[in-house]
């Protein structure tokens, strides 16, 4: 692929951002490929905020895409710190906030979103803190001191994950959550309570079915008040109540947006040679089904590379199963594809308390799987489960639940 | 590569039987984590245990073929050589030689 004089311009120096670019050049773009972010960083992998740079085992550099060295060599121009602020998409013209305007041959949005702010609270509350990005991961971790009473809102897996390094740093902490159970939008209630009972067993204090009252302090959060009278005295509130998907330009734009920027099944969106990808692309899982978004690290790796092909002309279906974990304490889950139905159609029980619960549709044919291990040792089963829903043959659940059968027998039977 | 290295010792693993045929195992030893594969006929490998990308144990990872995917991420490796396969793993992993030695897997140590 040629692509001289084309410019590709990437808003968005995120994971899927940064991906799209390392794929570009890799498919041999050699056109200009310009890659704009709000943050100072290059682009880096999220998952690593919330545990191992929390705990301070890891730093940016680990989790980056790529170093300077590489964006150089790569003649990718970053362009760190600096907003798209208008997107006309007619004459295909791009603002910036230091009034530079671009024009683009294709332009990309992984624009990301932000942390949801906690409603009636002091944005002057200097221990109010969110976790979203590098720097407001730094900003908890010189907060987290052993002893100090943590206060997490919500118990999705921003707020649990958190809560475990915390705890394991030595802090006191009690987490709030609005729902009877944990992480209830996205896990099956059996590994709610997995969750529940391995942080109590930890000493982390949760709280299901809580109601937010206020919380007390003029400068510094001193006590969060709940509905029932309670009161919780805290040195450090940390909010983790979902994200908001930055859809600011799209919108001024004109494009699709809905909960998200709508794409078609190639990640284009409404408007011409305007493609979306990561945290904020709206898609359908499948033709004729719901918009949805996926907020997790597959999505954007998967998208992002995608997302670079059909800039390039490709055109090809993006297809990828929804898949993610979370790490607390020594126990991870892991899921993929789609949980659809109320209560799994198996389980197979595990050594050593773990599980997997497997979702069949109408036909037994595989559709989705959600297991729970020690350390990263379910990844071995999942990687089997996803190769099992892609093959789509009729299982039997008896099959599945017994654990003297294994999975890549099923696979290659 | 493997055969330009000078062996310095040969460590004791676990019995032929010890890892299934077409899987991995976790070995640590000396403040190092090693995964040791068997293949599905029946060869051994060894690499370092590690993913290049983000230090996750490939031990709980997927063999298929002569592959390992990392449990986490997409990452893959042909495990004879340690060859990394594409995004998101671009740094290969080192390989260490092992042989069978009276039903025992030999893994070596090299400078």
């Amino acid at each position: 692929m040629s692509g001289h004089g084309e410019t590709l311009i990437i808003v968005g120096a995120g994971h899927a951002g940064g991906r799209v670019a390392l794929t570009l050049r890799e498919e041999g773009y050699a056109g200009r490929l310009v890659l704009i972010g709000d943050e100072l960083h290059l682009p880096y992998e999220r998952p690593p905020l919330s545990k191992g740079l929390l705990q301070g085992s890891a730093e940016l550099a680990h989790f980056s895409l790529c170093d300077a060295q590489r964006v150089d060599e790569l003649a990718i121009e970053h362009m760190p710190g600096n907003p798209a602020l208008k997107l006309d998409t007619q004459a295909r013209r791009l603002q910036l906030a230091d009034g530079r305007t671009l024009e683009y041959s294709a332009l990309l949005l992984a624009t990301g979103g932000k942390a949801r702010r906690l409603p009636g609270v002091s944005p002057a509350l200097t221990n109010v803190l969110y976790l979203r990005t590098h720097d407001e991961a730094l900003a908890l971790r010189s907060q987290l001191q052993p002893g100090a009473r943590l206060v997490v809102v919500g118990g999705g897996f921003i707020g649990l994950e958190v809560a475990a390094t915390a705890r394991a740093l030595g802090c006191q902490v009690t987490l709030l959550e609005a729902a009877d159970r944990l992480a209830a939008r996205v896990l099956p209630p059996r590994v709610s309570e997995a969750l529940l009972a391995l942080h109590r067993e930890q000493g982390v204090d949760i709280r299901l079915g809580v109601q937010l009252q206020s919380v007390e302090g003029r400068e510094r959060a001193e006590a969060v008040m709940l509905a029932d009278g309670s009161r919780i005295p805290c040195d450090l509130l940390v909010v983790g109540i979902g994200m908001l998907p930055n859809t600011e330009l799209a919108v001024q734009g004109g494009l699709a947006v809905g909960q998200g920027i709508q794409v078609d099944s190639t990640l284009r969106t409404s408007a011409e040679a305007v493609y979306a990808a990561g945290d904020v692309c709206e898609y359908r899982l499948e033709p004729g089904g719901a918009f949805q978004r996926q907020e997790t690290w597959r999505n954007a790796e998967a998208q992002g590379r995608h997302a670079a092909l059909n800039m390039l002309g490709r055109e090809l279906p993006f297809m990828d199963l929804p898949a993610f974990w979370s790490d607390q304490f020594d126990a991870g889950l892991q899921t993929v594809g789609s949980l659809h139905n109320a209560a799994p159609s198996a389980s197979r029980e595990l050594p050593g308390g773990s599980f997997l619960l497997f979702y069949l549709d109408g036909q037994q044919r595989l559709r989705g799987v959600c297991g729970w291990a020690q350390g990263s040792s379910i990844g071995k089963d999942i990687k089997l489960c996803e190769r099992l829903i892609l093959d789509g043959k009729p299982l039997s659940p008896a099959e599945l639940a017994d654990p003297a059968v294994s999975l890549k027998q099923l696979l290659r039977g | 590569m493997n055969q330009l290295a000078f062996v310095q010792a040969w460590i004791d693993v676990c019995a032929v039987d010890d890892i299934d045929e077409e899987d991995v195992m976790r070995f640590d030893h000396a403040q190092h984590t090693y995964a040791v594969y068997r293949s599905a006929d029946s060869a051994f490998y060894a690499t370092d245990g590690l993913c290049t990308h983000e230090k996750i144990h490939l031990a709980d990872g997927l063999v298929m073929d002569h592959v390992i995917e990392c449990p986490k991420h997409n990452g893959r490796f042909d495990y004879r050589d340690g060859k990394a396969l594409g995004a998101p793993v671009c740094v290969n992993l080192r390989t260490y030689p092992v042989r069978v030695e009276a039903g025992r897997v030999m893994l070596a140590l090299t400078a």
